[in-house]
């Protein structure tokens, strides 16, 4: 664990300062700064309506209004829509999964475009995800939770982005479920991917991430890495509530 | 049994329109989610299309079948680009109001140059294959005369309404299409060009109704009003079969042609009223129509 937080982190990734964003009338980000390097797994931590899952949606391109800066490898895209965003690379699950009930898993899986070539192959995927290749043609929402989180994931793989953002990707699962989904972000991560994930369950997190930052309303108020984790514990369950 | 005959014919034919005009009101209302009143007068922008392509350039009915449904088209797509994208996120009541107040604009403008009488629109008589002259005269069933024209509507109208169908439940596209009018935020953050995706649609919807106005054309003359007659039968089609399906829009259209057809055979003096009271007696049973998803 010590060693991979002292890996010489790679290029700044993305970059967020002062991210402001509403929700028609109500303010709901007032100023989120991090950073996500290439290749590391960085946690938003923060209690229920901190702002985690509305960070993601704004640097998605999926708030309505936002100011601040956001950058991703270098280019602008705070004012960017939704579709360029993902065209640039970042690849989006979101909370809710979005499975579509109105397409077999098949269809779930081949919706989004390749943006780049260097995607998994289905195979690749299929391998990562076995369940996924025997419910191929059943309707997208009949998967179990678990199996749509797969599915939620597995859609994104294809893309060749190389930038996932995860929002809370092991909510509502069973223990065997999250550690499988654990296991897929380590091995994403030895692949290269960059991660950023949204999560309430830290104890998951600490299996996976390299840096955490802890959002409070609607600010990142702390941030450290994993080998200091022991040491912020104290501090953690503060922030948390737990 | 000829006159039972001649009315299904008849019923069919109706059907065919109807499956044509609420099949693309579906597949408008799944992904703007706006009750396209100016649907009618895209039908009649239809008919006319083909009208001028025949009287002001000696363009025929073939290419009017391809040429029509892509102008209107692209007519339809001006309206979503400049009037209808706006309204995304409203009450559906404003989407009603603007088509409307369209459809009462283009008819109005038609019928300043045109009055009310119908335009008169020869049923081809090109190719000729074998003993028949295009499509005109007809055929000795046996139990029936069939007239070929009317066939063909029949039959060119179910090969489009299932072409359609395919398009939309069985391929990529569709697939995409689907997607967006669940969730079109999710499927756009995943670069999918939603916007353009939504003015396609439209246009395809419009296109299917400039069809069945260039279809129309032979039989019921080109008239400014003949959309706007249709199409409050065409609503009560839909009402009945609810908003959320491509395949129930197509049956729920041919069906209510045919009930139509029998009505007029049987009860003549209840056709015209037969497709309300059963739009009154689905809502009282079903009210998201006997197909429809929960809104």
């Amino acid at each position: 664990m010590a060693e991979a937080a002292a890996k010489p982190a790679g290029a700044e990734i993305l970059s967020v300062s002062d991210l402001q964003a509403w929700y028609g009338e109500s303010h709901i980000l007032h100023g989120i700064n991090f950073n996500v390097k290439a290749g590391e797994v960085v946690t938003l931590l923060g209690r229920n309506g901190a702002g985690k899952t509305t960070t993601l949606k704004s640097v998605m391109g999926i708030i309505g209004k936002r100011t601040g800066s956001i950058r991703f490898n270098g280019q602008d895209i705070t004012r960017a829509s939704s579709d360029r965003i993902a065209r640039l690379g970042i690849a989006f699950c979101p909370e809710e999964r979005g499975i579509f009930a109105s397409l077999d898993v098949r269809e779930n899986l081949l919706l989004p475009p390749i943006v780049r070539s260097g995607g998994l192959s289905l195979d690749q995927i299929f391998e990562l995800f076995p369940n996924l290749k025997e419910r191929l043609n059943s309707q997208g929402t009949k998967l179990s939770g678990g199996e749509q989180q797969m599915l939620a994931i597995a859609r994104i793989l294809r893309t060749g982005a190389r930038f996932l953002m995860l929002d809370e990707p092991t909510e509502g699962l069973a223990p065997v479920i999250i550690q499988q989904i654990g296991h897929t972000i380590a091995r994403l991560k030895s692949e290269g991917f960059t991660i950023l994930l949204v999560e309430q369950n830290f104890r998951f997190a600490s299996t996976v991430a390299d840096r955490y930052y802890i959002v409070e309303h609607g600010k990142v108020i702390d941030g450290f890495a994993n080998s200091e984790l022991s040491a912020n514990m104290d501090k953690l369950h503060t922030y948390l509530g737990v | 049994m000829q006159a039972l005959y001649a009315q299904l014919l008849v019923g069919l034919i109706n059907g065919s329109f109807y499956a044509l005009l609420s099949l693309g009101l579906a597949v408008i209302f799944g992904m703007l989610n706006i009750i396209n009143f100016a649907h009618g007068a895209l039908y009649m922008m239809g008919a006319f299309c083909a009208y001028f392509l025949l009287h002001l350039t000696g363009i025929g009915y073939w290419w009017a079948l391809i040429i029509a449904p892509i102008v209107v088209g692209i007519f339809g797509m001006i309206l979503e680009r400049t009037m209808l994208q706006w309204l995304a996120g409203l009450d559906h009541l404003y989407g009603l109001l603007l088509t409307f107040g369209i459809a009462l604009i283009v008819q109005g403008v038609f019928q300043n140059y045109f009055g009310s009488s119908g335009l008169p629109y020869a049923i081809p008589d090109y190719p000729e294959v074998g003993g028949f002259r295009g499509l005109q005269g007809g055929m000795n069933l046996g139990f029936m005369f069939l007239p070929i024209y009317r066939g063909w509507v029949v039959v060119f109208s179910l090969v489009v309404c299932l072409a359609t169908w395919f398009l939309i439940e069985k391929t990529r596209l569709g697939a995409n299409l689907r997607a967006a009018t669940e969730n079109p935020t999710l499927v756009r953050a995943f670069g999918i060009n939603v916007p353009r995706m939504i003015t396609l649609t439209y246009g395809l919807g419009v296109g299917l109704a400039a069809l069945a106005g260039v279809l129309s054309a032979p039989i019921n003359q080109v008239r400014p009003l003949m959309g706007a007659d249709l199409i409050i039968v065409v609503f009560a089609v839909v009402v009945i079969g609810g908003m959320g399906s491509i395949m129930g829009s197509i049956i729920t259209g041919f069906a209510l042609g045919v009930i139509e057809g029998l009505t007029k055979y049987f009860y003549p003096e209840a056709s015209n009223t037969v497709v309300f009271v059963l739009m009154v007696l689905v809502l009282l049973v079903k009210p998201t129509g006997l197909t429809g998803r929960a809104a």
